[in-house]
């Protein structure tokens, strides 16, 4: 079989299928590779979008960019519902089965201690929205009489405003912890910009937590808690995902990621 | 090999998954391996999504004082360093400007 050798993760050998009609990126249907005893995901990519060349200028397409990563995703997600898959960053592409197996065999402990780690492992997503309107609406509408009443007003506002991020910077610890707590690890993101999530609202939580999959469920029902009393401020679920922000543990050229330190927050 | 019989149904993925969450992840997380098609994704120009997605909002988020996530040393090497870079340049520039040509002091 021709083509470049896209890989999508590293696992061990999973009983059930994965979906028949699943494709992966181009289009292309994910095969397995298994070298002593662990499996690589891949798909077999035409040459002419994955070569170094056109693979950069595709990059710059965020329509192209948004397909491959849902399509990268997709594969992952699939992996994820029959194993645990140590997802490996978009766009990482080898010349053939040989060059594939070379990599799995350097990197052979990495995997299987990583692997190990996190056997049995999800992660769920949690952010937290807080939307300033409320206060703002708190100072008097109309137009102002003077120019001291408008400075009054602004005053009023970004106290109001103050106030506001003050709680929602208060809340969001306090859910980081009850949920950090609860989960095995956690990471922190940083806060997405708000032009690019759906819903309205300043992220102020963009965290990852790692949670087994049996702990799931009250995992969900903790956050559930967390989004019914809080007034000002939306709580986002997202997951089951792969455990993408938990595979760091060694420097790899150079790239800190958000390996390194033991998990611990405070 | 685990089944997911006990998991939960997904939230907020799917087709209408967000997509800021999935490059988010697949551009930023996951195993970092150099393959045979050696690509710098942070060379890529369109990782400015990547930037508007990170920078603006910490920037924006620190105006607002929002940054007690910014203790966690596994968050902040990357933005400390951005800051830092950030923070020379522009004591260079008010440096330069502070100091007309030609009279800058040895030290």
């Amino acid at each position: 079989m021709s083509g470049l050798r896209y890989v999508y993760a590293v696992c061990r050998p999973f009983r059930s299928a994965l979906q028949t009609q699943l494709t992966g990126v181009a289009a292309q249907p994910p095969r397995q590779l298994t070298h002593h005893g662990l499996i690589a995901v891949y798909s077999a990519v035409p040459e002419a979008d994955f070569a170094e060349e056109p693979l950069r200028a595709h990059l710059e397409d965020l329509d192209w960019l948004s397909e491959t990563a849902r399509a990268h995703q997709g594969v992952i997600d699939a992996l994820t519902a029959v194993t645990t898959p140590l997802p490996l960053r978009l766009a990482t592409v080898f010349r053939d089965d040989s060059a594939l197996r070379t990599m799995m065999e350097a990197r052979e402990e990495y995997f299987r201690r990583t692997l190990d780690r996190l056997a049995g492992r999800v992660e769920w997503g949690v952010k937290v929205y807080v939307d300033p309107r409320p206060a703002a609406a708190e100072a008097p509408a109309g137009k102002p009489a003077s120019g001291r009443d408008y400075l009054r007003q602004r005053r009023m506002q970004t106290r109001g405003q103050e106030r506001t991020w003050q709680a929602a910077a208060e809340f969001a610890e306090n859910l980081h912890a009850t949920l950090s707590s609860f989960a095995e690890d956690s990471r922190l993101h940083h806060p997405q910009n708000s032009a690019l999530a759906d819903g309205p609202g300043q992220n102020v939580l963009n965290a990852a937590y790692l949670v087994p999959r049996g702990d799931s469920e009250e995992f969900v029902e903790l956050v559930d808690r967390a989004k019914d009393d809080t007034p000002g401020m939306r709580v986002e679920l997202t997951g089951p995902w792969a455990a993408y922000s938990f595979t760091g543990e060694e420097g790899e050229e150079g790239e800190e990621g958000e390996a390194g330190t033991g998990g611990e927050e405070r | 090999m685990t089944t997911a019989s006990r998991l939960p149904e997904p939230y907020g993925q799917g087709s209408g998954a967000n997509l800021a969450d999935i490059l988010e992840r697949v551009l930023d997380k996951g195993v970092v391996i150099a393959g045979d098609i050696r690509i710098n994704l942070l060379d890529i120009e369109l990782l400015t999504i990547k930037l508007r997605l990170i920078v603006a909002s910490v920037d924006k988020a620190k105006e607002m004082g929002i940054d007690w996530w910014e203790e966690d040393p596994a968050l902040s090497s990357r933005a400390r360093r951005r800051e830092l870079t950030r923070e020379n340049a522009e004591l260079r520039r008010r440096l330069e400007e502070l100091e007309p040509a030609g009279e800058r002091k040895e030290r």
